[in-house]
């Protein structure tokens, strides 16, 4: 069995662009969320100093994320704002003094066996930084050990533009290989799987030359067809296994985590500094010079798109993320977060949707779509109330990769369709349960 | 900074767009046009022009009148009209072919809402309405013009398609296989070159509009049964409307289903009704009604053979 993918133009201009430090922005507006889970508490307030690496947002609950500064100066404001998403977000507005003084609570975890390995990474304020942002030491909290037959790196960057994963192979090969030691000695797992899209021919090959020195990680090249970098697909591509609905990788003996993730756990055990800065690719056919930097969390897209020569025309659209699964910012003056791995600013040609007409019955989108889903079938059934129907469909298993949008030569938004169509059959569900509790009593 | 856009991801889409499906498809469509005016003359190209021209306008008055978009330039109307066309043969008074075509974009297309909604073939089922409706012209079949005595065509004397030589038994009608896969011989515009139709159907397989499981079941199952029958296989699949059927009508998106297997169901279902018209029915030909008929069971069909979501068991 196959899973189905589309090919995607790649567009991975800046795979030779080594990254650059941006100069130090004059504020950055940290979101007490850039994780999935529960926001964190901010425990700064305005008019407080803080240091780079400072504490400045702690957990609220198991999953959720510690915060720390990205520069060095006063806080300003500590006030909610509108996030991207639409949502309000309590944000932390820090004005740098330019002199980026590490804070003196940074120094190196003691980290000796597989709890003090949790307890750093969770200090660290890690969180899956392939873009879903999940905090990883909830990941790592595997009760198990025994359970975890490999783990999987995921390294495919699928999505077209982003080039920040492979330039953490090129550049922090080593850091990456340190974080699967720490691993291998604390997680007692006996087997690395790195995961690479064959179109990033010099990170397999740094990959390779450093596994050669190793007797348990495998480097799996993989076909440069999307969503190869989606959870369930890598697993069933390396592994051979699927992750059945509403499971995850580890009950089927996986634990997936992303390159960039891991190179940064295995950062942070040396020095102990957390995440406070990230390494972006900045492009799209708005920018001037596309390039890869690494800038403060915090920083405002527009002190980053300055950093890659500004705009060459007036952009239209940008994104957090690469084209595919990207999310569209309302304006330049968001910030950086923790999970952004490409900041992508397309001009009205790139950016303008074709016109959406009717739907043609063509099939392209069940017939691409790698969980087998029929999109046009949910459509149906989302206008049509019917949340059996969708229950049916299983509109849940959507991962919302955009393959059925893509192929679709109507251009029907059937990514919006299924995202609606999945709070629709939550709510069903909902009601559903209610009623038979209340028939049970 | 001016708005802007916030829309849903993907924010990249593939080239394909109804249009250039549709564009694709004339493209292919197109060595059968040839074909047919080097083997009926110049008649040909103005009853297919006719019929683009009237499916055409009746899918732009239509909508106008319905204040529907204006759907006229993706193309699809064009294509119903050639196929339409090449349903034909080439003697059909002109009169006739506009009614034809009015019958496939107003009756089976927009009345069902247009474009995609439609359940049944616009072509195929207006061929059928004509064949009802104007049972005489439409068998009248011309033979191959003669281009050193007349150009236009169609005055030449009436001849038999190859399928019904076959079913009289008049073997001194029944070309021989070279000619049949030229097509030189009587028949509708479009269907009787071989060679021309499969050139578009292969262009189409290339280009990644068609996959090769329904015109495959269908052509497969034809000649099987042919074979188990013991008809004359290779005089059967280059006859009549099969491969024109096949490749062209069979593997509309909208009246067929959208699985690899559906279609396979849908192609065997298609080579099964026309074998049982071709051999024991009371007509020469079946390929239009067999078409017709799987359309009718296409929404059953998808049901069955609905591909299953990857849940790898469910898991509560």
């Amino acid at each position: 069995m196959k899973l189905h993918g589309i090919k995607v133009p790649h567009k991975k201009n800046t795979a030779n662009c080594e990254p650059v430090r941006i100069p130090i922005p004059k504020t950055v507006t940290i979101p007490m969320s850039m994780h999935i889970g529960k926001p964190a508490k901010p425990i700064v307030k305005k008019g407080d100093t803080v240091k780079v690496g400072q504490l400045i947002g702690e957990p609220d609950g198991f999953v959720s994320s510690t915060i720390h500064s990205s520069v060095s100066g006063k806080v300003t404001k500590v006030d909610d704002m509108i996030s991207s998403m639409g949502m309000k977000i309590q944000c932390i507005t820090i004005e740098s003094d330019g002199q980026q003084t590490l804070s003196e609570e940074v120094k190196a975890p003691k980290v000796t066996d597989f709890e003090s390995l949790k307890t750093a990474v969770k200090a660290s304020g890690v969180v899956g930084l392939g873009g879903a942002g999940f905090p990883t030491f909830v990941k790592l909290s595997v009760k198990d050990l025994e359970k975890v037959e490999a783990v999987v790196i995921n390294a495919a960057e699928c999505e077209p533009y982003i080039t920040s994963d492979t330039r953490t192979m090129m550049d922090n090969g080593d850091y990456v290989f340190k974080g699967i030691d720490a691993l291998r000695k604390y997680m007692k797992v006996k087997r690395f799987i790195i995961g690479i899209e064959n179109n990033k021919k010099d990170a397999i090959a740094k990959m390779q030359e450093l596994a050669s020195k190793t007797k348990d990680v495998e480097v799996h090249v993989l076909p440069s067809i999307y969503p190869q970098g989606g959870e369930k697909v890598l697993v069933f591509n390396t592994m051979g296994r699927v992750i059945p609905k509403g499971a995850l990788p580890l009950d089927v003996g996986a634990v997936v985590i992303n390159v960039t993730t891991l190179a940064f756990i295995g950062h942070y055990l040396e020095d102990g500094i957390p995440l406070v800065e990230k390494c972006i690719t900045v492009d799209g056919s708005a920018i001037k010079e596309p390039k890869n930097v690494i800038a403060p969390i915090g920083t405002s897209i527009a002190d980053l798109i300055e950093a890659a020569g500004g705009y060459k025309t007036e952009p239209k659209k940008i994104l957090y993320g690469g084209p595919m699964m990207g999310i569209a910012v309302p304006s330049d003056a968001e910030p950086v977060l923790k999970n952004t791995n490409a900041i992508i600013a397309m001009d009205e040609k790139e950016a303008m949707p074709k016109k959406t007409t009717a739907c043609i019955g063509c099939g392209a989108c069940l017939n691409h779509c790698p969980f087998r889903l029929d999109p046009r079938a949910i459509a149906k059934a989302y206008q049509l109330d019917r949340g059996e129907d969708l229950e049916k469909l299983c509109v849940d298993l959507c991962m919302e990769c955009g393959c059925c949008s893509f192929v679709c030569p109507a251009n029907r938004p059937l990514v919006q369709t299924n995202k609606l169509a999945k709070i629709k059959l939550r709510a069903y569900q909902t009601k559903k349960k209610a009623e038979a509790e209340k028939e049970g009593k | 900074m001016a708005k802007l856009i916030s829309n849903v991801s993907p924010h990249f889409s593939g080239k394909r767009t109804t249009q250039n499906i549709m564009l694709d498809v004339i493209i292919a469509l197109m060595p059968a046009a040839v074909a047919s005016v080097i083997i009926f003359g110049l008649r040909a190209l103005v009853v297919e022009v006719v019929c683009v021209a009237t499916c055409v306008a009746s899918e732009f008055l239509f909508e106008k009148l319905c204040k529907r978009d204006c759907t006229v330039f993706d193309l699809s109307a064009v294509v119903t009209g050639l196929l339409l066309a090449f349903n034909l043969p080439v003697s059909i008074p002109i009169w006739q072919a506009v009614i034809g075509s009015i019958a496939a974009i107003i009756v089976v297309k927009q009345l069902f809402g247009g474009i995609g909604q439609n359940f049944a073939n616009p072509a195929i089922t207006a061929r059928i309405i004509m064949l009802v409706a104007f049972a005489g012209s439409m068998s009248n079949w011309s033979k191959p013009v003669d281009w050193s005595r007349s150009v236009y065509g169609a005055d030449a004397v009436s001849g038999a398609t190859p399928l019904a030589a076959a079913a009289k038994g008049q073997t001194e009608f029944m070309p021989d296989y070279l000619t049949l896969f030229l097509g030189h011989h009587g028949g509708c515009l479009g269907e009787t070159c071989a060679l021309a139709i499969i050139l578009g159907g292969l262009y189409l397989l290339v280009r990644g509009i068609i996959s090769w499981h329904t015109p495959v079941a269908f052509i497969a199952t034809v000649a099987i049964m042919s074979l188990i029958c013991g008809k004359d296989v290779l005089y059967q699949l280059l006859s009549g409307g099969l491969l024109l059927g096949a490749f062209f009508m069979a593997t509309d998106y909208a009246t067929t289903p959208s699985t690899k297997w559906g279609k396979i169901v849908f192609g065997i279902g298609c080579g099964l009704v026309t074998i049982l018209i071709r051999f024991w029915g009371n007509l020469p030909e079946g390929v239009s009604y067999s078409i017709l008929l799987m359309n009718i069971l296409t929404p059953y069909i998808s049901k069955l053979t609905q591909q299953k979501p990857l849940t790898g068991g469910v898991k509560v």
